[in-house]
């Protein structure tokens, strides 16, 4: 059966850690940093569970900067 | 299969809209003018009008608008845009002309302006972003501002006896015998995003087919003006927007 596995990209320095990528992800693959900061001084978007993404763009859908690119391959 | 593995360019399925460039949009976090710029872009690239577009931008939080995306655009004074673009688009008629206004531009200031506009059937689509509140200045009560809801210059809520009711510009525009096709919308979410995008490629459509005037609502959210999370703001948003403000298609002259 073919498997859909996917992977995000998210540009931290255009990031400002709104979360509403996080809550929107259905699987829980993102999360916010705890600490790190970026040069705005903005926590910011990160995989944090990387096995669960299923590549359906729900995150970068929502995110108002535009700051997540989406990857998507269909294993056989 | 490791994440490097699947970050390929062939395997790329979503980016940031080749129209908005890379200047940071000095939104607040989770801003919902963030989602529309992005929305607006795809579909000028999906019609391929990104050398016959010219929007509108206003005055309030989206003054800047126009160095976001990259078309061609104008700056109203406050509350004209609606002006402005019938004249852009009645010299330039092969040109994909919009406005993008906030509450405050459009249902106050601009009143006219906008009714006017709609009325005569200008073939041009209005963009109103409706967060009920002025965001620029610092969340004073617009003509939208929900009855009860607090803002800076009503801070016990908002009263009706004192402040009057709120606006509902899109329930009057669709009573206009120019408007082709008016519509609330919201982005709240991925299904309410690809509505909203549909309804903004129908509105520009409309426009270059010569069927009269659009109006495109989004109900969206300042959540600095609402003092709330970007999360808890579109939380707030369905719970207190939507009855008052209900998403869906209230005229589509076919
Ligand atoms: C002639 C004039 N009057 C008043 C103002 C002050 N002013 C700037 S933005 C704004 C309202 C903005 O609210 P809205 O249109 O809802 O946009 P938002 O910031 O909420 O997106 C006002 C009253 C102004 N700049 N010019
Ligand atoms: S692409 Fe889908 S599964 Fe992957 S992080 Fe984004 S929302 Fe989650
Ligand atoms: S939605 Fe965008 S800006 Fe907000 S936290 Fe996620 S990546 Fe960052
Ligand atoms: S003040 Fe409100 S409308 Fe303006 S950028 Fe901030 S959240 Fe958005
Ligand atoms: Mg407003």
């Amino acid at each position: 059966m073919a498997k859909i596995k996917g992977a995000v990209i998210v540009d931290k320095e255009r990031c400002k850690g709104c979360n509403l990528c996080v809550v929107a992800c259905p699987f829980n693959v993102l999360s916010l940093t705890a600490k790190e900061v970026n040069k705005k001084g903005y926590t910011f978007a990160q995989m944090a569970v990387e096995e669960a993404c299923t590549g359906c763009a729900s995150c970068a859908t929502v995110c108002p900067d535009g700051c997540i690119s989406v990857y998507k391959v269909k294993i056989q | 299969m490791t994440k490097e593995e699947i970050i390929k360019p062939e395997n790329l399925v979503y980016k940031k809209p080749t129209l908005m460039n890379d200047n940071p949009m000095h939104y607040c976090p989770g801003c919902s003018h963030g989602v529309v710029h992005k929305l607006i872009a795809e579909v000028i690239e999906e019609m391929g009008m990104e050398n016959q577009t010219v929007g509108v931008s206003p005055v309030g939080c989206a003054v800047f608008a126009y160095n976001y995306l990259d078309i061609d655009w104008e700056e109203a004074a406050h509350g004209r845009a609606p002006a402005v673009a019938t004249a852009i688009k009645r010299l330039w008629p092969n040109r994909l002309v919009f406005t993008y206004q906030g509450d405050g531009d459009l249902a106050c200031i601009g009143t006219a302006e906008t009714i006017h506009a709609l009325n005569r059937g200008e073939n041009i689509t209005i963009i109103f972003i409706n967060n009920a509140i002025y965001g620029m200045t610092g969340g004073q009560m617009a003509p939208t501002t929900l009855v009860g809801m607090k803002t800076a210059t009503c801070p016990y809520g908002r009263d009706v006896t004192i402040h009057g009711y709120p606006l509902k510009m899109t329930e009057i525009a669709a009573t206009l015998e120019g408007t082709a096709y008016v519509t609330r919308q919201s982005v709240h979410s991925v299904p309410a995003i690809r509505k909203a995008k549909k309804a903004i490629r129908k509105a520009f459509e409309n426009s270059m087919n010569g069927k009269g005037s659009n109006l495109v609502e989004i109900v969206s959210t300042c959540n600095s003006g609402w003092k709330m999370t970007p999360v808890a703001a579109n939380q707030w948003m369905e719970e207190h927007m939507f009855p008052f403000y209900p998403l869906g298609d209230l005229k589509d002259k076919e």
